[in-house]
């Protein structure tokens, strides 16, 4: 699955960098390594801006692994 | 903990207004406020504007004129060209000239981050000075400039921005709180505030809380940049919306109809917004029609009611 690691970076960069690599891919999965509260709010918003899902967000870390979908 | 205080503190660091106040004698009181941060924009006059407009709105905010101001620098002397520092001051010294207030001292440090504020004291009667603590219900609210300028810094920072939205962002936060202000003397004003980094529904919050009130608001009729919108929608959101949602959502109830990216423009940081205004319904037009006939910005957008639960409802 592709990954995009956003750990680390601030606001917006994390939903600039997932932006950039949903449009590459068009559609399918994606995982997102993110370390904020704010990026995982940001993120999801980003991903159901362009028609994809938010299948899963789990505590990894101290952040968050999000994968997104789009079929 | 405690502060030192006296019978002639009118308002102080108890009561966590826009600004503290202070007695003189019968008919005079000081305000006093100060305020500094990082730049919110790129271009060094444009902030150094931006500033003063944010430092000096506390003062119209607690009903006072703006007299006399000091500059706070924090400056990397060592890594930054001192004509980006000269750009800054100018910025503020057009802005105080503009609010007639005359600049008096200040006091600069170096530091690793750059940073400029002021600190700003104004006159008011001690009988008309204006708090958060007031709402009545019955009362109308009153908002006097768009919201959305915390997400457009986000989009800017982010190069998405186009440069007419730039401009105009820039020269409402640069816009001095001073007309709206003029004219809330001439009306029964109840209570009043700026909206700054709690974002509008964050600065609601503070007047509803021991109001014994609710409040209504109408969403659609709140102004705001339009852009802003979109940039929530795709996420360009800073971290302090989503601070102020997750501290006061408890207040807060949204109708099905508030899309999220409202809610998100409701909850947004401002850097020196617009005063909220809490004043009789049968004064608002005029109120708001004198704002707009200086060339200002004031809309209705929402009430006060009766409620005791001191609710904030978003329809």
């Amino acid at each position: 699955m592709a990954l995009v690691d956003a750990r680390g970076l601030s606001c917006p960069q994390p939903v600039l960098l997932a932006l950039g690599e949903m449009k590459k891919l068009g559609t399918g999965s994606l995982e997102i390594l993110v370390d904020t509260d704010t990026s995982v709010e940001n993120v999801t918003r980003a991903a159901e801006s362009q028609g994809w899902n938010v299948k899963d967000v789990r505590p990894e870390g101290v952040g968050y692994r999000m994968i997104v979908e789009k079929a | 903990m405690r502060f030192p205080t006296d019978e002639n503190v009118i308002v102080g660091l108890e009561r966590a207004d826009d600004a503290g106040v202070y007695r003189v004698s019968e008919e005079l009181a000081l305000i006093q406020t100060v305020d500094f941060f990082t730049p919110v924009v790129d271009d060094p006059y444009a902030f150094g504007q931006i500033a003063a407009a944010n430092a000096l709105s506390d003062v119209y905010a607690m009903g006072g004129v703006p007299k006399t101001a000091m500059n706070l620098v924090a400056f990397p002397v060592r890594e930054m060209d001192l004509a980006v520092l000269r750009a800054i001051l100018q910025g503020g010294i057009d802005k105080l000239r503009e609010a007639e207030v005359v600049l008096i001292g200040g006091h600069s440090v170096e530091d690793k981050e750059l940073k400029y504020g002021l600190s700003v004291t104004g006159f008011v009667h001690p009988r008309r000075v204006l708090t958060k603590k007031n709402l009545r219900p019955g009362d109308r609210l009153v908002l006097t400039k768009p919201l959305g300028t915390g997400i457009v810094n986000t989009a800017i920072k982010a190069g998405l921005a186009a440069p007419g939205l730039v401009e105009r962002v820039t020269r409402t936060m640069a816009e001095l709180n001073r007309r709206a202000a003029e004219q809330l003397g001439r009306f029964r004003v109840h209570a009043c505030t700026d909206v700054t980094g709690f974002g509008l529904l964050g600065h609601l919050a503070e007047m509803v809380a021991g109001s014994g009130a609710s409040v209504r608001l109408a969403a659609r009729a709140v102004p705001v940049f339009p852009e802003a919108l979109d940039f929530a929608r795709m996420g360009l959101i800073p971290a302090g919306a989503h601070r102020n949602r997750e501290f006061r959502e408890a207040m807060v109830e949204f109708g099905e109809g508030v899309p999220r990216d409202m809610q998100d423009v409701l909850f947004d940081p401002q850097t020196s917004g617009g005063l909220l205004i809490s004043l009789p319904a049968e004064e608002v037009e005029p109120l708001c029609g004198r704002i707009r006939d200086q060339g200002g910005t004031a809309q209705e957008i929402g009430e006060v009611t009766a409620d005791p639960g001191e609710r904030i409802r978003v329809a």
